[in-house]
């Protein structure tokens, strides 16, 4: 019994992919410019499954879609309080936490995911934060990991849409994420993964790209590569500025 | 109408920084102070990064100084002798903030001392300048008709060594008391973003007892250059100085400090006074009651290494 239970694991993905199944993605934009007047963007993602044999009947597709920006390592500060007044005190560093992410699924999370396959592909919100050590002072780093998720969900910048994606005829699918205004530049991985039976059967994987352009990229780009000319220009600016005020309001009174 | 900052990396409303840089504006032009004890923790709470809005509002000072001592130049009220001397210790005192700004950054401590440093600088100040011109206008008012002639106080200040004479502001006095102030309005400058207006201008009327006609343009004048170096220091060491962030915040910035220094003209000088303790104190009580009450969030996220 034992043995058949096994077996019958086994075939599993092996049956899923027997009947091959992929994904053909459409994007309603892959770059996202940041110019001055940005203001957030909605991304529609839609797509197709391409299958040379009918769907399983018993088996019911389902679809998640996540976002994710650049990685970087992060520090979290708790405060605590001290003589009186609130003070940071523990500090943790997280290895590894995207800057963006958003999951998108067609269901219940835990119902058309199983833990495993999450492991895996590094789907859920939590999943996607990487955490190697920890000094051996803080007992509690779960706290810190759930505070990352807590600030930047409270920021627009994590999104959890359990039921966001929808399938039509098992076929056509669609979802649409909003990229809040605070967005970070760099390389949007955008994932699809196609599920059933709680298991990933095919996954596909493209690039949105975010980049500040024109004025806000100069801008950008003479701030780190020429510092001492950004920063004069900058004070040239603000001194023109207030002299032409004042030029102008002397005008304004005379007349 | 959104506009998204390039440095600051976020996206805020065109028309609430022009207004905010008009209000602070006239403050400015008002009291002669840089306004950015106020306009500091404002950024903050619109959500501008805290090391983005100390180097931008060092650098929205420059400007919005510079239209307030145009009209103080013309109206000869500014003492640049002893501006000159105040500077030369400001620049050191902006040097050394820098990197004090930067140690602490990197361990995660800059909010607080920039927070205390407010509560404490602000409430002593704040504190002594209310009491000192609430009396003044009693004086006033009680005994108009036995006016008691002024006479500056001869204190530890006239016993030091290396005396100079300020011409403008009718004193002989030692150069050592305005290096200090200048230094440690220099630190400040770096610290908290701020021109350090609020602390120079109540040292300048009672430790070295200038003429308060005179303290409003010396003080922005000593402001605008250590403001001007604060802002090169960011910019260079930490890339936090956001330009089109600073150039909405000027232009509603020196608009304001035109009307403000014509408001202030009209004014009496311990009105001024009593108006901007007020101020002081409203902002001292804020801060402090933030870190006295328990934050809705205790954790919060800063980019790793401090960088």
């Amino acid at each position: 019994m034992r043995h058949l239970l096994a077996l019958c694991l086994l075939l599993v993905p092996v049956a899923a992919a027997g009947t091959s199944e992929e994904v053909v993605l459409g994007l309603s934009q892959n770059r996202v410019a940041i110019t001055a007047n940005f203001d957030g963007s909605e991304i529609l993602i839609f797509g197709a499954v391409k299958r040379e044999t009918p769907p399983p009947a018993d088996q019911p597709l389902d679809v998640i879609v996540t976002i994710e920006g650049p990685s970087l390592p992060v520090t979290v500060r708790r405060k605590e309080k001290r003589y009186g007044i609130w003070v940071n005190t523990d500090a943790l560093e997280i290895d590894s936490a995207p800057a963006f992410y958003a999951v998108a699924t067609s269901g219940p999370f835990n119902e058309i995911i199983s833990d495993s396959d999450d492991l895996r592909h590094h789907v859920s919100i939590p999943r996607s934060i990487r955490l190697v050590g920890a000094p051996s002072h803080i007992t509690d780093v779960d706290a810190f990991a759930k505070a990352v998720i807590r600030i930047r969900s409270n920021n627009g910048l994590y999104q959890f849409l359990e039921d966001a994606v929808r399938i039509d005829q098992q076929t056509l699918f669609r979802t649409s994420i909003a990229l809040p205004s605070n967005l970070t530049e760099g390389d949007y991985k955008t994932r699809v993964f196609l599920l059933r039976n709680r298991t990933v059967i095919a996954n596909y994987e493209t690039v949105i790209n975010v980049r500040k352009v024109g004025l806000e990229r100069f801008l950008f780009n003479l701030s780190r590569e020429q510092p001492v000319i950004y920063g004069l220009l900058s004070l040239a600016i603000a001194i023109l500025a207030g002299w032409g005020a004042s030029a102008a309001f002397r005008i304004f009174r005379q007349a | 109408m959104q506009i998204y900052l390039p440095i600051a990396e976020v996206s805020v409303n065109a028309f609430l920084l022009l207004g905010l840089g008009g209000i602070v504006g006239i403050l400015s032009g008002m009291f002669g102070v840089g306004g950015g004890f106020l306009m500091t923790p404002l950024l903050f709470f619109i959500g501008i990064p805290p090391a983005v809005a100390v180097a931008t509002e060092a650098n929205q000072i420059v400007a919005s100084s510079f239209s307030g001592v145009l009209a103080h130049l013309k109206r000869k009220t500014v003492d640049l002798k002893m501006g000159t001397v105040l500077l030369i210790g400001g620049l050191v005192g902006a040097a050394f903030g820098v990197l004090l700004f930067n140690y602490l950054k990197s361990l995660g401590q800059v909010d607080l001392l920039v927070k205390l440093c407010y509560v404490v600088f602000l409430g002593v100040v704040g504190g002594l300048m209310f009491i000192e011109s609430f009396n003044a206008i009693r004086r006033a008012r009680n005994t108009q008709a036995t006016p008691v002639p002024k006479r500056r106080q001869r204190n530890w200040v006239h016993a030091l060594p290396f005396k100079m004479r300020f011409r403008t502001s009718g004193l002989y006095i030692s150069v050592i008391p305005p290096l200090l102030i200048g230094l440690s309005v220099g630190i400040l400058a770096a610290i908290m973003g701020v021109g350090g207006g609020f602390i120079m201008v109540p040292a300048m009327i009672y430790l070295l007892g200038m003429p308060t006609k005179v303290v409003v343009g010396t003080s922005l004048f000593q402001i605008i250059f250590v403001t001007a170096f604060t802002t090169m220091l960011h910019a260079t060491t930490n890339y936090t100085v956001d330009m089109a962030l600073a150039v909405l915040l000027l232009i509603g910035g020196v608009i304001g400090a035109q009307i403000g220094t014509r408001i202030g003209v009209h004014m009496k000088a311990e009105q001024l006074r009593v108006l901007l303790a007020a101020m002081v104190l409203a902002v001292c009580a804020k801060l402090a009651l933030d870190l006295l009450l328990q934050p809705a969030e205790l954790y919060s996220l800063g980019a790793a290494g401090g960088h």
